[in-house]
């Protein structure tokens, strides 16, 4: 669920990551570059926090021209492909963007990853400033692999206000009240809620959320530690029929397993007027700031946390979503490629100056004690949200399809899809995804 | 060159020397043949791409062909081919018998019907994605119910639409073949057919059909063996979905191998492709006796 790429980039990327692999060739494999050997080359993305990485590393080669770090961007999709590649060639680069989770996981079994547990230790003020349940997404076996570098992206329900104002709608606190309001919804013609179905991976926001209303942070927890039985667990079993429920209702905009996730079209429902809500990871203000920008500066835009379920185990501050992406050290690099490296990541990422940036961006960076500066950035509404949100939160759960094995997470997305369109019964997904875990 | 010359080098007469051909056969081993062994290797042992594959015995064999989703795959395949010929040969048959005639605003029309075979796949893909949207796309910009279907977002549809906007892109192809192949039919036969007294109707029926069927043949071929590799428009426009709608052969094998990191299993379903891929092209050839090809103009 990390940010995804318009397919359309896709092939163009492909092309230019070719070209960018011939180029690394020739400069000798993961080193920086002919000039300074004791550097640190850096794998990124180009969405996101790209311009926020470009001003780090001009500022930090200013400062440290003996140790320069080198930053190549790459597409979402195609990125994780020519990550595979390279590590997996044994010619990757020292410091590489990454999800966390189950993806990180894979490259930790196979020991191509540094463990940055001692670095982080012997540096406290460091170590300290990150928000420990962000840490969590990149730490196995109480080794920390990673450390976050961006934003942090919660999954919040948005709304329309006028549509809300017009039909004397509150935005809902528990599941009955969501229930309510599509039906409200659906009398006066307007989509309740809209999604980019045809992704799969949105459909993926609701299960989490449910299921850890209901049955609490534990029962995601046994799924990750692949317990015999996870996914049959009644709290499972539970949020799927919720889900059925909500869907039979006609809770989702009329088509919402054409709409793709990646063009927009569903936050575009939103500020048209043509769907009350929609559920979607932080990015998706950036999506609507972009799209209508006059529909955000006139205070059109609402957002809430996900609905409580009454009854449920679930604390109803948790929240799900990607916790940032990380920078992972290269086990292949070299001893002063790793120093350079580490040192750049405990003073150039996360500085003031990097923090400021991000905040520019709409980007809400894991780090303690920012309220004063978030107060006085551009988005100030919306970031102290996601701050306080993040903060706050009792568990903040990273999404499955990252947390899960790439494997499993493919599976899950696709028995979810069928789940959506009713072709399977809460009860078969259940069953189904306990056998693809059992694989 | 006169035959004479020929015959004073008598080294020549069995075709060029065989080292001329060596440099292609030296590319076709190493781009096609060498990683074909690699993949056939690899199909045997479990790989995530990262560490080194391990021996796993027959274990993505007996996955690949017991497994529900790979069988529905394959079986979603071969139904792909049938619809897709049965939509395409018609459509583009007819078209190119219609642009055949020699009017200059048939020429015109063959330049529109020509436009799609110049677009990428991928482009192509996002048209018809963005047009089949059902909020903002055609239908509801238009206001035309009829227009207005989840066509990719419904299991049944989704399938129809994908062999719908693969028939846009490849008919003008395959009219360009029958354009040209119904250029070659002599004249004579449709004067001589005028004078028996034939309408258009039963020419196109007793000479023109008749005359096309080694274009069918070759079209035909060429249809069969391309849907088995359709790849770049499906997995843009629907991704597979939804569900296992559109998860053709060879978009199951990018899936299980680049996106749940399974390298070995993928292997084998490209084993099993190549092998389909390799079975079609022979049954066609057999069946079709386009490998006793005799002149389709005996006795003109």
């Amino acid at each position: 669920m990390a940010l995804r790429t318009p397919i359309r980039v896709m092939a163009t990327a492909s092309a230019a990551a070719l070209a960018l692999t011939l180029s690394a060739c020739g400069s000798g494999g993961r080193g920086a570059g002919a000039d300074s050997g004791d550097g640190a080359l850096v794998w990124a993305l180009t969405q996101g926090s790209e311009a926020t990485f470009r001003a780090s590393a001009t500022e930090w080669n200013k400062q440290h021209p003996d140790s320069q770090v080198t930053y190549q961007y790459f597409q979402n999709d195609p990125y994780k492909q020519k990550l595979r590649t390279a590590v997996g060639a044994g010619n990757g680069p020292v410091l590489f963007e990454n999800w966390g989770g189950g993806g990180l996981k894979s490259y930790v079994d196979a020991g191509k990853v540094t463990d940055l547990t001692p670095d982080l230790d012997a540096s406290p003020e460091w170590k300290n400033r990150i928000f420990p349940s962000v840490l969590k997404s990149a730490t196995f076996d109480g080794k920390t692999y990673g450390v976050p570098v961006n934003g942090v992206q919660p999954v919040v329900l948005y709304f329309n206000q006028e549509l809300f104002k017009k039909a004397g709608a509150e935005p809902p606190k528990t599941w009955d009240d969501l229930l309510a309001l599509v039906k409200k919804f659906k009398a006066q013609g307007i989509a309740p809620i809209s999604m980019g179905g045809a992704s799969k991976w949105p459909d993926l926001m609701w299960l989490e959320y449910l299921v850890d209303r209901v049955g609490g942070p534990d029962t995601f927890a046994a799924i990750a530690e692949g317990e015999k039985g996870a996914w049959s667990d009644p709290a499972v079993l539970e949020a799927t029929r919720m889900v059925k429920q909500l869907v039979d209702a006609g809770g989702f905009a009329k088509g919402f397993t054409s709409v793709s996730a990646d063009t927009g079209q569903a936050e575009a429902q939103l500020y048209t007027g043509k769907a009350a809500m929609i559920l979607q990871g932080s990015w998706g203000y950036g999506t609507i700031a972009t799209g209508a920008p006059e529909f955000v500066s006139a205070g059109n835009l609402g957002w809430t946390g996900f609905p409580a379920v009454t009854g449920g185990k679930g604390d109803a501050s948790n929240i799900v979503g990607n916790t940032a992406n990380f920078f992972s050290l290269s086990a292949q690099a070299s001893a002063k490629e790793k120093k350079a490296a580490v040192a750049y990541l405990r003073d150039g990422v996360y500085n003031d100056t990097y923090i400021d940036s991000l905040l520019k961006n709409g980007d809400v960076p894991p780090v303690k004690d920012l309220d004063a500066k978030i107060e006085a950035s551009a988005n100030a509404d919306w970031s102290s949200y996601v701050y306080n949100l993040t903060g706050d939160a009792e568990n903040f759960q990273l999404s499955w399809d990252q947390a899960l094995s790439p494997e499993l997470g493919n599976d899950l997305l696709t028995h979810l899809d069928q789940l959506f369109l009713g072709q399977i019964g809460p009860e078969e997904f259940c069953a189904q995804m306990d056998e693809a875990a059992a694989k | 060159m006169s035959t004479a010359k020929a015959a004073a080098t008598p080294r020549q007469q069995g075709g060029p020397p065989f080292l001329m051909a060596l440099p292609a056969l030296l590319l076709f081993g190493v781009f096609a043949l060498v990683p074909m062994g690699i993949v056939v290797y690899l199909s045997f042992t479990h790989w995530d791409g990262l560490g080194s594959p391990a021996w796993a015995g027959t274990g993505n064999w007996r996955e690949a062909l017991t497994s529900d989703v790979t069988r529905h795959a394959l079986w979603l395949t071969l139904k792909f081919m049938l619809v897709s010929w049965l939509v395409q040969t018609p459509v583009s048959l007819l078209l190119g018998v219609f642009v055949a005639g020699r009017q200059r605003y048939r020429a015109l029309l063959a330049v529109f019907y020509f436009v799609p075979l110049l677009i990428s796949s991928a482009a192509i893909a996002i048209i018809f994605k963005n047009l089949l949207d059902p909020n903002f796309g055609l239908g509801a910009s238009l206001d035309l119910p009829l227009l207005n279907q989840n066509w990719l977002g419904d299991p049944e549809l989704a399938f129809y639409a994908v062999v719908f906007v693969i028939a846009w892109q490849f008919v003008p192809f395959h009219t360009l073949l029958y354009q040209a192949g119904t250029r070659q039919i002599p004249a004579s036969l449709y004067e001589a057919a005028a004078i028996d007294g034939a309408g258009r109707l039963a020419q196109f029926w007793h000479i023109t059909l008749p005359q096309l069927r080694y274009t069918v043949v070759t079209s035909s071929t060429l249809m069969l063996v391309g849907s088995l590799t359709y790849f770049d428009l499906v997995f843009v426009l629907t991704g597979g979905g939804p569900g296992y709608a559109t998860r053709l052969l060879p978009l199951d094998m990018y899936i299980t191998g680049f996106q749940s990191n399974e390298m070995g299993l993928a292997s084998a379903i490209s084993v099993i492709l190549v092998a389909a891929g390799l079975l079609l092209s022979l049954i066609v050839v057999r069946f079709s006796g386009f490998s006793r090809m005799r002149s389709q103009q005996a006795g003109v």
